[in-house]
């Protein structure tokens, strides 16, 4: 397939450089708040808005803005897309905006959003910049919609809100699901991701077969994208 | 005086931000292979956020409030952190070196640590004076501390274990970050 059409940056995003599970990026929100598989669309929806978003505007700004003060400039753009996405949730879907909270604003320190800047709207045009954005988002939901489905599933037995396996009631002695109260809660995330990179491991699959080194996900996996000024200067804190 | 107390042990350890609220996990994972540099990065996050959350405090009671523009607070606080680290890395290099040189390298870092703008964000949702917005920056960067160093504590002796290959790597310390995590909940009976 042609590089840089719609198409190819859809695919890329969703399958060949999926955010979450291929570089590794963003695990703060990844891991906060998929309690439960809606969480997960809602978070990864607004997440790909302000991504495509952002990546539209740096790409029709990047021979404007100087080389020295990108990092700043970026950050306003993205600070700029996530107040107003805040602003509109908080009207017009309070639910999600509750159930959310503070990890909204947060997608402003997410490092896809600042990585994809940096490695790719600011060198292209913005078409593909824009598509390049939404096919990141859509990797990005899709991935942290699976992990959500995963920790709601076990945790209390449903799938979106909706009761899939029957669960045991002991007083009048029905035989059911028992949920494992604690993928729900934070030790769960740790531990669904801690399977997830250990069956990538496994099959040599994502981060593992980029020879990413896995116990140094914040340099190793995303330094490059993530200007993360400190790896690419002084090779990170932990080689030193 | 009691609140502050109360502040202090219910951001440190109770709703430790990395255990329980995922704030900061980059950093807890990336630099957490010695007790050295876990020390370190502990060190400079205490800085920081402290720091930067009486700094923001300061700014959203006199600036953003009688200005109204409270809204703008997510842009205005990345920026004043962004622009806090790059002073405070030109001033420890100029006039502390033997400061500068503990912790300098892990100040870049520390601007992409969403610890910090989680803890100017969680100031403002919970109504913190300037007061108890700087005591809870500093006792959530006290949590953070505790957290990085435990964990890298327990990495240094993982190293020499026997762990299923698989496992080697990020999945053997994010099972370690769970089951700290479990161990963290012991706390929630202090509140």
């Amino acid at each position: 397939m042609k590089p840089n059409t719609p198409a190819e940056r859809l695919i890329n995003g969703i399958l060949k450089e999926n955010p979450t599970f291929v570089l590794m990026l963003g695990m703060c929100p990844t891991l906060a708040i998929t309690t439960s598989a809606s969480n997960g669309i809602g978070m990864g929806l607004t997440t790909t808005v302000i991504l495509a978003a952002s990546n539209l505007m740096i790409s029709l700004l990047r021979n404007f803005i100087p080389d020295r003060v990108r990092m700043p400039a970026y950050i306003v753009v993205v600070a700029s897309f996530v107040t107003v996405v805040q602003l509109l949730l908080q009207g017009f879907i309070p639910a999600l905006y509750a159930s959310l909270g503070i990890y909204i604003p947060l997608i402003v320190v997410n490092c896809i959003i600042l990585g994809r800047a940096e490695a790719y709207a600011s060198k292209h045009g913005p078409v593909a910049s824009l598509f390049d954005g939404i096919g990141m988002g859509l990797g990005f939901t899709l991935s942290i919609t699976i992990i959500g489905m995963v920790r709601e599933l076990i945790g209390s037995g449903k799938l979106f809100g909706f009761t899939v396996l029957p669960l045991a009631d002991a007083a009048s002695g029905k035989i059911g699901y028992e949920p494992i109260t604690i993928f729900v809660l934070a030790p769960g995330a740790f531990f669904v991701l801690a399977f997830l990179s250990a069956i990538q491991n496994k099959l040599r699959i994502g981060a593992a077969r980029r020879g990413i080194d896995p116990s140094n996900p914040d340099c190793g996996g995303s330094c490059a994208a993530c200007g993360n000024i400190a790896c690419k200067q002084k090779g990170g804190a932990n080689d030193k | 005086m009691k609140e502050l107390v109360l502040i202090l042990v219910t951001s440190a350890l109770v709703n430790n931000v990395v255990l329980s609220q995922f704030l900061g996990l980059c950093p807890f994972l990336g630099v957490s292979k010695s007790v050295d540099t876990a020390a370190g990065m502990g060190g400079a996050v205490i800085f920081v956020i402290t720091l930067s959350s009486f700094v923001t405090s300061v700014i959203y009671k006199f600036i953003l409030i009688p200005t109204n523009l409270t809204y703008l607070q997510t842009i205005v606080f990345i920026l004043i952190i962004a622009a806090l680290v790059q002073f405070v890395e030109m001033f420890l290099k100029k006039s502390i070196p033997s400061l500068y040189k503990a912790l300098g390298v892990y100040l870049p870092l520390i601007t992409t640590n969403c610890a910090v703008l989680g803890v100017a964000l969680l100031n403002v949702q919970k109504n913190y004076g300037i007061l108890e917005g700087t005591v809870n920056g500093f006792a959530t960067a006290v949590g953070f501390t505790i957290a990085i160093i435990l964990m890298a504590g327990i990495r240094e002796k993982i190293k020499y274990n026997d762990i299923p290959k698989a496992f080697q790597g990020f999945p053997i310390v994010l099972l370690t970050a769970g089951l700290m995590a479990i161990a963290f909940f012991g706390f929630s009976g202090l509140k």
